[in-house]
């Protein structure tokens, strides 16, 4: 059967795609952020999944304002780096799993989720910074990849109950896959920042790391949190934040932290990464 | 009976949502325009003729050629579309950012190299 196993919080600030692809990892600025990684990309050369469920947002890459899912699906064979206005990131094109996909698609629309099903995608840094930071930089992504692109762009974003509920529905439709497979979720973006207005530049660091605190033990009532909350102290972008709720839906209620790590700054933004694991 | 929208009270801040996507859909539809190489060629050769081709209000459209980013979010503009205009003018998130804030660059960059600007008097802190 399959099982998800694991789950990976990251944030996906453009500038660490950059970073990667211009070789200032170890530059005095970047060194002590990617540092935080050494840990993760030695445990998932252990942990070895076959697929990864990639909860990720768009930024106007794939999706324009002509059409706003709130939940997409990605059931293609392959998914290619996005070009954002300056190329696509020298990456490799990621192998979707559309067997699994759309037997995800069907089990949690059966459990009342609506999703919209995505058969052609490009992928956008929100998805690919994550892969290079777990990865590093193979020739090929040793992994398999389910994006779900969620809408936080557009307000109102899916509430965090909502996103936390979507993983428990994701969890079953999983668990019901008969192929053996090492399942992981990944829940990307924030953590506290704000691109925009004469307020840009926020950082929240009491709110991150009592959202890194809660999310590990206190997820149920974390759901709770209303949007006004992330927007007012996480910033207008850091209400991303609610996709990790999609990533922590899906693990068991009781999990195993296994890595915790936050940094300021990221460009704009405040950087958070967890790795979980089911016990 | 009209929706609740406390989210415009917050300081600094303009929230993209419905409305506001709304009255900023050609102006960001023009922004993702940009993301061909022909069009960001056929912008710059003139910015005022391109954007004629684009059924966008008038203060949208002066709003872009004075690279007025608060004025473009005031009218509909969301920063992720707007990134397109500032990437096709080679400049960064951080510069746009520092802009909006009335900071120079080096003041911005600064502000978050020391930890971003602070919470504290940034917040709504009345009753939603």
């Amino acid at each position: 059967m399959a099982k998800i196993t694991a789950g990976v919080a990251t944030s996906h600030v453009p500038a660490i795609g950059a970073a990667i692809d211009n070789g200032k990892t170890q530059d005095a600025y970047w060194q002590p952020l990617f540092a935080g990684y050494d840990f993760g990309k030695e445990w998932i050369k252990q942990q070895k999944p076959d697929v990864v469920i990639l909860v990720y947002n768009d930024h106007a890459s794939a999706f324009d304002m002509n059409i706003i899912p709130t939940f997409a699906l990605g059931c293609a064979p392959t998914f290619a780096p996005a070009d954002e206005g300056w190329g696509p990131r020298p990456v490799p094109s990621v192998m979707g799993y559309p067997e699994l996909a759309s037997h995800i698609a069907q089990s949690v629309i059966q459990q009342d989720f609506d999703l919209t099903i995505i058969n052609q995608m490009d992928v956008d840094h929100g998805l690919t910074v994550p892969m290079s930071l777990m990865f590093g930089q193979p020739e090929a992504w040793p992994c398999r990849v389910i994006p779900l692109a969620v809408n936080v762009v557009l307000y109102p974003a899916p509430s965090g109950k909502r996103c936390y509920n979507l993983g428990k529905a994701i969890r079953k439709a999983v668990d019901s896959f008969d192929e053996d497979l090492n399942v992981q979720i990944w829940g990307t973006g924030g953590m506290s920042h704000q691109l925009q207005g004469p307020r840009a530049g926020l950082i929240n660091k009491e709110f991150d790391n009592a959202f890194l605190d809660r999310i590990v033990d206190d997820a149920e009532s974390l759901a709770d949190m209303p949007h006004f909350d992330y927007l007012n102290q996480a910033g207008s972008e850091g209400v991303e934040l609610v996709m990790w709720l999609i990533m922590r839906g899906a693990l068991n209620d009781k999990v195993k932290l296994k890595k915790r790590f936050y940094h300021v700054p990221a460009s704009n933004t405040a950087v958070g990464h967890l790795i979980l694991e089911n016990d | 009976m009209s929706l609740a929208k406390p989210y415009k009270n917050i300081p600094g801040t303009t929230i993209f949502d419905a409305e506001m996507g709304r009255l900023g859909y050609h102006l960001n539809q023009f922004c993702m325009s940009l993301m061909k190489a022909e069009n960001r060629a056929r912008f710059k050769a003139n910015e005022r003729v391109y954007l004629d081709e684009w059924p966008m209000s008038e203060e949208q459209k002066l709003a872009v050629m004075a690279r007025d980013y608060n004025r473009m979010m005031a009218t509909g503009g969301n920063i992720y579309f707007l990134a397109k205009i500032f990437s096709s003018d080679g400049l960064s998130f951080q510069f746009a950012a520092a802009t909006m804030t009335g900071m120079s660059q080096p003041d911005y960059a600064q502000m978050m190299l020391q930890g971003g600007r602070s919470p504290q008097g940034n917040m709504y802190e009345g009753d939603i």
